[in-house]
């Protein structure tokens, strides 16, 4: 049995790892990625130490970091399930069964989706939650972003230099991002606004070919070749059944990183600490490890 | 022993692509990198290859790996 099981590696779930290495403590990091979603971002210019890193750069650096210390870390695997069992915790994912004494959860958040029909089938094949990667295939043809938000309003300012036609598709009545970025899009006349409007289905045969939009109660089809995905984002809390959370999923934590059951901590995006940064994610990791190390200290 | 061919579509801003760049340098791996951002014949040979428009795509003498997939670039790599 470990000690300790890490899951996530995000700037949380490295940071937990690489305490819980100097503490010699028997462990194991389940991840689906390295780097999380730090991974995805742009430029970096608040990270202690680094005036200026790139998203990719940094997850390349915790990978170094974590590897120094030999830290195996189990990759592309899911975590489905994870109770309290006995004295220890219990944790089932999409390859194994893992039992251990204390449990740090980081598993940070996920872009959200629509939930209507046919945006599971025509994910990569037109439709995309990541405007950064995948935008520059869409060169001159027409497109929809979904969202009125910040991400949203990046994504139409990208696609704004690269697709022939955006439609900004915001079930709000407004948009709601940064107001320097909602002239910028309101200004282009490649863009046209649709607020208080939702998407109902994604039509496609191979790939993507249009979608069906309601306002009202007004339906109609929109001819586009590629959907951009951007509505926000959630928790990866679903597996931790028992433990506490917030209205927004995100797990309840103290100042000492515990959860409402005993053994079981959490730390960055994934928890209810304000303030979804790097940097406090890496802190909050490190803190959640002590926590758990001192845990099994009063216990032995 | 020959290496295998390996061929890589990429954006340039895609973070995935640039740590599957890395991963394969860091391994000693040769490869042709295609920028389908701006290379229009290259993104259609891409989507025809795989079926889907994300990138990254890898294409390992006709193995195609969609994303940066370190378990399958590793097996097919014989790393």
């Amino acid at each position: 049995m470990f000690d300790l099981v890490i899951i996530g590696a995000g700037p949380a779930g490295i940071t937990a790892s690489i305490y819980a290495a100097r503490k010699k403590m028997e462990f194991l990091v389940i991840a689906k990625d390295i780097g999380g979603q730090a991974a995805w971002s742009g430029e970096i210019e608040n990270y202690t130490g680094y005036q200026f890193i790139t998203g990719p750069e940094l997850a390349a650096k915790f990978e170094e970091h974590i590897r120094k210390y030999g830290i195996q870390v189990k990759e592309n695997e899911r975590v489905v399930e994870l109770k309290r069992k006995d004295e220890g915790v219990w944790i089932k994912t999409d390859k194994g069964v893992y039992e251990a004494k204390t449990a740090v959860i980081a598993s940070g958040k996920r872009s959200k989706e629509l939930g209507v029909p046919g945006e599971l089938e025509f994910k990569n094949r037109g439709l995309t939650y990541c405007a950064t990667c995948d935008a520059p295939l869409f060169a001159d043809k027409d497109v929809a972003v979904i969202g009125g938000g910040n991400s949203a309003l990046d994504a139409a300012l990208q696609l704004i230099q690269i697709a022939k036609h955006i439609y900004l598709i915001d079930i709000a009545p407004e948009l709601s991002g940064d107001v320097v970025m909602r002239e910028k899009v309101s200004q282009s006349r490649k863009v046209d606004v649709l607020n208080n409007t939702r998407v109902t289905t994604i039509l496609g045969d191979k790939m993507v070919s249009g979608i069906r939009i309601r306002r009202g109660d007004k339906e109609e089809t929109l001819a586009v070749e590629g959907v951009f995905v951007e509505i926000g984002l959630i928790p990866n809390s679903e597996f931790a059944k028992e433990v506490e959370k917030n209205e927004r999923g995100e797990i309840k934590v103290n100042a000492y990183n515990e959860t409402n059951i005993p053994g079981i901590f959490a730390a960055g995006d994934v928890t209810d600490v304000p303030e979804k940064q790097i940097i406090v994610a890496a802190g909050e990791g490190a803190k959640a490890t002590l926590s758990a190390f001192r845990y099994l200290a009063k216990r032995r | 022993m020959a290496g295998k061919k390996v061929i890589i579509y990429t954006t340039p801003t895609c973070p995935f692509c640039m740590m599957a760049k890395r991963f394969l340098k860091d391994n000693d791996i040769d490869f042709e990198d295609f920028d389908v951002s701006t290379d229009r014949t290259k993104a259609q040979e891409m989507i025809r290859k795989s079926g889907q428009m994300a990138v990254p795509v890898l294409d390992i003498e006709g193995e195609i790996i969609v994303g940066f997939d370190r378990e399958r670039i590793v097996k097919v790599l014989g790393l």
